[in-house]
């Protein structure tokens, strides 16, 4: 079907991707942790900062966000790789939807686990980390898959800042006229579809490994 | 960071902005009105008996909604040409976003269709309606009001996906905004201001669907 030169082009591609889509989503989990308890804030300058992030991401497209990070802020003086451009971009912008994710779930830990942890004397980053997250984490995880499938579908766009991604590659070999296009199309749907059934699998596992000892979740059953 | 911003020209662009505005609405009219018919389409395939449709229609719409609407613009507008089928650039667009979006409106409905209590289901059996009675007459009009603020939602996540039909030549506000920087090298104005346009929207827009989520959770 295809010359092996072209896979391997492919598959270049392919690695571009899972790059991209990997450090955007570990620098868009930790925003959204960060602005999801920053929405939980009793300080009104934090919440209301927090706000502004949260709108403005969530309010605007994020191929307009990459175009303005990648080609504005180099006017005003600031100069960034592509994939710089692309990864932060993206991470910014799953950091704005997780926020909800992360605030949703803390707040619906049920009150009285907030109360005996203020009854044991524990401080409140222990209180946070100790018994309110991992509880919550749980009831994040499966909306935290849908960003993440988001996350790989919106990676697409940093082909558009000539970042040689999947679908950069998909192009290029289709402008040079190397190989058909339906067939190239095709391959690389494929290709996302299984990097997206992948990261299904992952959150379904870690799903299952967080909810051990707890009353809810996937492996609740499996305990106790 | 000293950037001197050129507001004359800003002032300039602006009505060339609001044409792509007007195309980037009408992208987004067309397109919801496409996903909500096809979503629905999708959503009663997927709940029939007949495993032959259900089990497809679950995997498509599963490989349509986890794979780039980037991608799947492309696949239309360089692909279905090679086999007849002409469309203009907007056309396909609004097909992809449609199509795309179908995907998640059918889950929309889905859920909107679940919560139609099963005695609902058995009183139209026991009344003897047909299957088309019981979905248009009894199964439908309890289950898309529920689901409006949701579809609201959707609505607003398709608008900010219609600029990526600026990579198919299709001068939205996106489109307007890249020809003026590629044009006159004042990229931080256009692309500022496309942001802008976008907040004007969708914030306002976010707000009025939040009012009518609020207000149909009040009803019992």
């Amino acid at each position: 079907m295809l010359e092996w030169n072209l896979w391997r082009a492919l598959l270049d591609g392919l690695w571009v991707t899972v790059q991209v889509t990997v450090l955007a989503a570990g620098l868009g989990t930790i925003l959204s942790i960060l602005s999801g308890l920053a929405g939980l804030s009793s300080f009104r300058a934090i919440r209301w900062a927090n706000q502004v992030y949260v709108d403005i991401f969530r309010g605007t497209s994020a191929i307009v966000q990459l175009f303005w990070i990648f080609f504005a802020l180099p006017l005003l003086g600031v100069t960034i790789s592509p994939l710089m451009a692309g990864f932060i971009t993206l991470g910014l912008n799953m950091g704005s939807y997780g926020s909800e994710v992360v605030r949703g779930a803390v707040r619906a830990v049920p009150r009285g686990q907030t109360e005996a942890a203020i009854a044991l004397n524990l401080t409140p980053l222990d209180r946070m980390r100790h018994i309110i997250f991992p509880q919550a984490a749980v009831a994040m995880l499966p909306p935290y898959g849908n960003l993440l499938i988001e996350l790989l579908k919106a990676s697409a766009l940093v082909s558009l800042i000539t970042l040689s991604d999947l679908t950069f590659e998909a192009q290029k070999l289709r402008v040079n006229g190397t190989a058909s296009t339906p067939v190239l199309f095709s391959l690389i749907l494929v290709m996302y579809f299984m990097l997206a059934l992948a990261i299904t699998g992952l959150v379904r596992l870690a799903e299952a490994r967080l909810s051990r000892g707890l009353e809810i979740g996937r492996g609740a059953r499996r305990s106790s | 960071m000293s950037y001197d911003i050129n507001w004359e020209y800003s002032r300039e662009l602006f009505p060339d902005l609001l044409d792509g505005l007007v195309v980037t609405l009408q992208a987004t009219s067309f397109g919801i009105i496409l996903a909500m018919s096809l979503g629905l389409v999708f959503a009663i395939l997927r709940r029939s008996e007949v495993r032959a449709i259900s089990w497809p229609t679950a995997w498509v719409i599963e490989f349509i909604r986890s794979t780039p609407l980037l991608v799947q613009l492309f696949m239309l507008f360089y692909v279905l040409p090679q086999y007849g089928l002409r469309m203009d650039a907007f056309t396909t667009g609004v097909v992809a976003l449609g199509v795309h979006y179908a995907t998640y409106t059918s889950e929309v409905y889905r859920s909107g269709i679940e919560g139609v209590p099963r005695g609902q289901w058995e009183a139209s059996t026991a009344l003897n309606l047909s299957t088309v009675t019981t979905w248009s007459r009894v199964v439908l009009p309890q289950a898309i009001p529920v689901v409006i603020p949701a579809l609201g939602n959707y609505l607003i996540a398709m608008f900010k996906e219609v600029p990526l039909l600026a990579t198919i030549t299709v001068l939205d506000v996106l489109g307007e905004g890249r020809a003026a920087c590629t044009r006159t090298g004042n990229c931080v104005e256009a692309y500022t201001m496309v942001g802008m346009l976008f907040l004007a929207i969708s914030i306002p827009s976010s707000v009025l669907v939040r009012q009518l989520e609020a207000r149909l959770a009040r009803q019992p």
